[in-house]
């Protein structure tokens, strides 16, 4: 008895420096930012502690006209579903990239295979910022790629390619890559090949075999790695903001503009609030669809 | 942003960066510590205060003027002397968060040029000491432009020509923007009226397809690498501009030109009060803030310090203001909160 006694004591202590961890670092912010998002809006930044108001959040679908009567306003919904949709692109073109490239990956010699994973995460070795600068370089009017086409005479004038959501979606798409095809290749590197070897001695077409074996038990890394994609693409701030061209807003640049320029502490918590609850409606989604392909392939 | 697996190494670090931070403030006299944008203030002078005085000075930057005010709101920072802008620092004074240095008091508060010995927000010069001051207008390149000849107007930038079309690049600043356009339209910048906020609004969607971008960053190359024959930009920007080409033109438009003014101030709780006086007081001096303008490209405040200037500001009338565009020059006013929630209004439509 006592030693169980203890047991638990030593568990409570294992765990208590991460719980702490989350709890100072995670949890207290996010309290504090829910709380700020129901606060008066101070002018000058910062907010009027103790005054409540749902003004933040009435103000993302609606606009106070002069009479202070309420009006539709679709802007702010406008860009939450414009980063929506880029984020959902992003995760596609990583998909479609990534996959092949996974399979690709788990399908070498094991000394291939570490060469190959060492490839795929040296684009980390770099900052972010300055991968999306090297963006700007090649896609500019006189960059690379612009140059090469004019150089082989393709082109004349050169192609508009930076400064569109088009570029946006390539920046996003490069950043996060390596988070789809790692998971995706975690799950392949485990898969048994004889599953395949049995699924041509049973005279299935290689479509077939993709479709029937090899998909369906990459599921799991698959959705791991949309996750990965899709979220941090739904609140990216540096590559909308250097490969946009500052034309259109993401979600969070909107952000960063209600802390910044447009000194709206509680609208800009209040949006905050709502990309975490952007998040975890795709998280819940995911989790519901893994479970139910995780009973169907077993 | 993209930080998905956080290793046990990181989590040590980062705990040992946290109790790092509470330790980092015991601070020693003779010292003095200033905050400013980077690039913004030259290392000669650095060098010679140290000199002149034996005070240590350390030099720490920011990348906005909304990071400077959430550290100090958030608490201090151990700055002495810090640099903002005309809104920060009214916002500054009006919440006590700046030292009454009694700066009109000081000894060379004399040489300062009379339009600089106030400011919106600080009118009797008590916080507060200007540093460098510019203008906000457009630069074009000659060589790409119809004719090698623009009319000194905003309406070349809001309604351009049909040749430059899709080859015009704007400040991504909301205040910025939403000035010029107010003067070009003839309307009062703090303006409450939704209709006069629809006008600009107007005027500044029916400009989006011609523009090729908005960006604040990279505004120098940019015009340099010839990717845009047309740029609003600040007036120190367009002399760094000239270096390389230069051909180019800045236009002080003729319906108005915001000029802004950035400041030396003390916060409330500066750990060398004394050597910070010390400092904004040497500042006025015309040699020292020549100097400055050396570095910056920018304008000075202090009367006399045009002989120390390199020739090529002097030469230069990006940076020495003609006398006949003085009537040009608007000053930063302080808008109500109704005006800056329109302003904010237009600056979201316009990007959604």
């Amino acid at each position: 008895m006592a030693g169980r006694l203890s047991r638990t004591k030593i568990r409570a202590l294992l765990i208590g420096p991460a719980a702490a961890v989350i709890g100072i670092f995670v949890v207290i912010p996010l309290m504090l930012m829910a709380w700020i998002s129901i606060q008066g809006r101070d002018y000058s930044g910062g907010v009027i502690w103790g005054e409540l108001s749902g003004e933040a959040y009435l103000r993302m679908i609606f606009e106070r006209e002069l009479d202070d009567s309420l009006a539709v306003n679709f802007n702010y919904v406008l860009i939450i579903l414009r980063s929506v949709w880029l984020s959902f692109l992003t995760t596609v073109i990583s998909l479609l990239v990534g996959f092949p490239t996974a399979l690709f990956m788990a399908t070498r010699t094991p000394k291939w295979k570490a060469i190959l994973v060492f490839m795929v995460t040296l684009p980390f070795w770099t900052n972010l910022l300055v991968r999306n600068y090297a963006w700007i370089l090649l896609l500019r009017d006189h960059g690379a790629i612009n140059g090469t086409l004019s150089w082989l005479g393709i082109i004349s004038e050169p192609l508009p390619l930076l400064h569109t959501q088009l570029a946006v979606a390539i920046g996003l798409t490069y950043s996060f890559l390596p988070f789809m095809v790692l998971p995706i290749y975690a799950s392949l590197e485990k898969m048994d090949l004889r599953l395949v070897e049995s699924a041509f001695d049973l005279y299935a077409t290689r479509l077939m075999t993709l479709r029937r074996i090899i998909i369906p038990l990459a599921v799991p890394g698959i959705v791991a790695g949309c996750i990965l994609v899709f979220v941090p693409s739904l609140g990216a701030y540096v590559t909308p903001e250097l490969l946009g061209g500052g034309k259109t807003l993401m979600i969070g640049n909107l952000i960063g503009l209600q802390f910044g320029a447009a000194r709206n502490w509680p609208f800009g918590a209040a949006l905050g609030i709502l990309l975490l609850a952007l998040v975890m409606i795709s998280l819940t989604f995911y989790a519901l669809k893994l479970k139910n392909t995780g009973g169907n392939t077993q | 942003m993209s930080k998905k697996y956080i290793k046990p190494s990181h989590l040590a670090l980062s705990v040992g960066l946290f109790s790092a931070s509470f330790s980092g403030s015991a601070l020693a006299a003779g010292e003095l510590h200033l905050y400013n944008w980077s690039n913004y203030f030259p290392p000669t002078l650095l060098e010679l205060y140290e000199k002149e005085t034996g005070t240590k000075v350390t030099i720490d930057s920011y990348a906005s003027e909304d990071d400077l005010l959430a550290k100090l709101q958030a608490g201090g920072g151990g700055y002495d002397v810090i640099f903002p802008g005309a809104s920060t620092l009214g916002i500054m004074v009006e919440k006590g968060m700046l030292a009454n240095a009694g700066i009109n008091e000081m000894e060379n508060f004399s040489n300062l040029l009379a339009p600089f010995q106030t400011i919106a927000g600080d009118e009797n010069r008590k916080y507060s000491a200007p540093y460098m001051w510019g203008t906000t207008g457009f630069t074009y390149d000659p060589a790409s432009v119809p004719g090698g000849n623009l009319e000194e107007s905003w309406k070349e930038l809001f309604e351009p020509r049909d040749e430059l079309k899709g080859k015009i690049a704007m400040l991504n600043e909301m205040t910025d923007v939403w000035n010029s356009a107010a003067y070009y339209k003839g309307i009062d910048k703090c303006t409450e009226d939704p209709a006069e906020a629809q006008e600009i609004l107007d005027l500044l969607m029916a400009q989006k397809p011609d523009v090729k971008l908005y960006s604040s960053e990279g505004t120098i190359d940019r015009m340099i690498a010839g990717e845009v024959p047309l740029h609003m930009q600040w007036n120190g920007a367009a002399h760094r501009v000239k270096a390389k080409k230069p051909d180019v033109v800045y236009v002080y438009p003729k319906e108005g030109t915001s000029f802004w003014v950035d400041n030396m101030a003390i916060p409330k709780d500066a750990p060398n009060m004394d050597e910070a006086k010390a400092f904004i007081n040497w500042m006025m001096r015309p040699d020292i803030a020549a100097e400055a303008s050396n570095y910056t490209g920018y304008s000075n405040a202090v009367k006399g310090s045009g002989e120390f200037l390199k020739e090529d500001l002097k030469a230069d009338p990006a940076v020495n203001t003609p006398e006949n565009y003085s009537d040009r020059l608007r000053a930063y006013k302080s808008c109500s909160p109704k005006s800056k929630d329109l302003r904010e209004k237009v600056w979201t439509k316009l990007k959604s």
